[in-house]
């Protein structure tokens, strides 16, 4: 693999990282903590949404951002060429 | 029940045993993602997560989302900044990494003194688990239970090492999550007709003076007439401000990605890819406890105040006496009318010292000092999960199954930590520090012994807790949070970091935070840093280490060519299966 492409492959997947970090602190940190009580005046079905996300949304979104995360760089891995044989 | 379960993690070690340090240490690296993400979540999810936290959040309410938050939120971390580096790297431990990536023993050994006294905190608290899991549901005394415990977790742990300890964590964890899931369905059901725990929450109750209602507008209610704060109400008057909350999720998030024991798991699978996945699966296992605890602190919160606030002490439900017996429910009578009068504040000053008298209602009288309020009624906080099946009015078969329950969280957790133990002073100290010329034969013989002995020594503190062991769990995450999350990530991410940053980061986090707690703790300091408490200053001191870090790497010079190069190969995947076999 040419330095380039493996510094474009490096890059691409602090990209990703990056991009995987902001929704895991908007929904935790953000949602679920400095924006809680405000949130808290909406309402979803009987749960207060700051305290939803607080309690059970967080935690859905992690779940799924991990796969996100996974199955991006498997892509990413087979179109660097540097995925495992 | 108890038995049964026992005999299939036997029948599983002997299945499993293993011959070579790689099997010891790492299961040969063959286990599946999805082997492995089981067995992380039964190594991750221990007493506390089984017995507590229901509880704990029951009393705290929006509050208890701090463990919620910072006992998942570490896994996306993990997933995206360590595992798959870890695994392509392709050692043994986490001291292997950081004396490697900072070319320096110093830097070994300092990593290999936070990882033993991280789970030396950790597994203590696990072996008393043991032995109150035997005591309330076997009728066995403590000590034989933890006796028991040390047993089991030696036999399966030195015969099988991390390929042992693997494949029975597997069925540990099938044996939990049953365990949890199957009261928690019976009582959303019986609440509010829903049986998914996670969708009742949020869902109207059916029956009694509340029936239409939401079940958490219920709860603020309830609250609120008792003198409570609103259930769901965060950063409510007299409870824990924005900046604590904010920093507690945050030093529990980084001290689970910073956990030896947790991070060891990565090494176990067989390539990068998997490694991603197997973190993925981890969280999707944990979350399906996780999610159903706070429907469980909810519910049991709601029946609680239902049965027995307000209600004639001769008229409370039967479980009502029968746990008084055991010292987690005591009713002090202030104002003589024979009712149970429950509100804030403490019922009277520290836990029930029964006297072996019973009062003019058929109470148990307590010995201790009445605090200062009306509230008549103590509560221990993990009778939530354990009284659950019989406030629920299940059957015997239930009761023992979430006892099995309990075991199987309370031993994968320990054998866990015992095997990180073994490792880090068989492969960190022995073979890497102390004889290179070690044969195989001799590294594994030295790991079973360290076994044994780490059974013995957790067994020792689980027979004579010593009174800090709950205060010193602050201790393990703040630790790992301050120590070992910052040089990882930016050994990875960095490779201008050089050993004097890392070693000069490490040690002055941990010593930051050391103090702080141990001030707060030991001497009853006060939280001078924002008010933030104990539990959540590994926040502030994994930012101490990353800055020093950082800037020390700066004034130095750059690390050697091929730690830069070694930076590079852990940075791409290909080449991992081969890269365990050096």
């Amino acid at each position: 693999m040419s330095s380039n492409s493996a510094e474009e492959y490096w890059k691409a997947n602090i990209r990703l990282v990056i991009g995987c970090l902001i929704v895991w602190t908007t929904v935790s940190y953000g949602c679920g903590i400095l924006f809680a009580d405000a949130l808290n005046g909406i309402k979803l079905g009987g749960y207060k949404l700051g305290f939803w996300f607080a309690q059970q949304g967080s935690i859905y979104t992690f779940v799924a951002l991990i796969f996100f995360y996974a199955n991006r760089m498997n892509k990413l891995d087979k179109k660097f060429n540097v995925d495992e044989k | 029940m108890v038995g049964v379960t026992f005999s299939l993690y036997l029948s599983i070690a002997w299945i499993s045993r293993v011959k070579t340090t790689k099997g010891f240490y790492v299961a040969g690296g063959g286990v599946s993602p999805l082997a492995n993400g089981m067995a992380t979540a039964a190594d991750w999810m221990s007493a506390a997560s089984f017995i507590s936290m229901a509880g704990l959040i029951s009393f705290m309410g929006y509050t208890g989302s701090i463990y919620l938050l910072g006992w998942t939120g570490g896994y996306v971390l993990l997933a995206l900044m360590l595992a798959p580096y870890l695994r392509k790297f392709g050692k043994f431990t986490v001291p292997d990494f950081v004396g490697d990536r900072y070319y320096s023993n110093t830097a070994r050994f300092i990593a290999l003194i936070c990882a033993i006294f991280v789970s030396f905190t950790y597994v203590a608290g696990q072996m008393r688990g043991v032995g109150i899991v035997f005591s309330r549901f076997l009728e066995v005394d403590v000590n034989t239970g933890v006796l028991i415990g040390m047993a089991i977790v030696f036999f399966y742990a030195s015969l099988g090492g991390m390929k042992g300890i693997t494949y029975t964590q597997v069925a540990q964890y099938s044996v939990l999550i049953i365990a949890y899931l199957v009261p928690a369905f019976a009582i959303s059901t019986k609440i509010t007709g829903t049986n998914i725990p996670q969708i009742g929450f949020g869902s109207t109750i059916t029956d009694g003076v509340h029936a239409g209602q939401y079940l958490l507008t219920t709860l603020n209610q309830l609250n609120t007439d008792l003198g409570f704060a609103e259930y769901t109400k965060p950063f409510a008057e007299g409870g824990k401000s924005m900046l604590d909350v904010f920093c507690i999720t945050m030093a529990l998030m980084v001290g689970t990605a910073g956990l030896p024991h947790v991070i060891v798991r990565f090494y176990t699978v067989p390539n990068v890819r998997a490694a991603r996945l197997s973190a993925g699966f981890a969280l999707l296992f944990i979350a399906i406890l996780y999610t159903t605890a706070p429907a469980i602190a909810s519910f049991a919160r709601y029946n609680m105040i239902n049965s027995i606030s307000e209600v004639e002490y001769r008229a409370a439900p039967t479980w009502f006496t029968s746990w008084e017996k055991t010292g987690l429910l005591a009713w002090v009578d202030k104002n003589h009318d024979g009712i149970i009068n429950y509100q804030a504040g403490k019922a009277f000053i520290g836990t029930p010292d029964f006297t072996g008298e019973t009062g003019s209602h058929g109470q148990l009288i307590v010995a201790n000092t009445y605090a200062d309020s009306d509230n008549e009624l103590y509560i221990d906080r993990d009778i939530m999960v354990l009284a659950n099946p019989e406030i629920a009015n299940l059957p015997n078969w239930v009761i023992s199954l979430v006892a099995a329950g309990g075991l199987a969280a309370a031993l994968s957790t320990a054998s866990g930590l015992l095997l990180v133990i073994s490792s880090s002073i068989s492969h960190d100290l022995y073979y890497r520090l102390i004889n290179r010329n070690a044969s195989e034969k001799q590294r594994l013989l030295v790991g079973r012994v360290m076994i044994g002995i780490a059974v013995c020594v957790a067994g020792y503190f689980g027979i004579h807790p010593p009174g800090f062991v709950a205060q010193v769990v602050a201790f393990a995450f703040g630790l790992a949070a301050s120590s070992f999350f910052p040089v990882i990530v930016l050994g990875i991410f960095s490779k201008r970091t050089t050993k004097e940053g890392a070693i000069c980061g490490m040690v002055s986090g941990i010593v930051f935070t050391m103090i702080y707690i141990i001030n707060i703790k030991f001497f009853g300091g006060q939280p001078w840093c924002f008010g933030i408490s104990a539990e959540g200053i590994g926040a502030v001191g994994m930012l101490i280490n990353f800055m020093v870090t950082l800037v020390i790497s700066r004034l130095t010079k750059p690390p050697p060519q091929s730690v830069q190069d070694m930076v590079d190969t852990i940075r791409y995947p290909r080449g991992a299966s081969a890269s365990i076999n050096h």
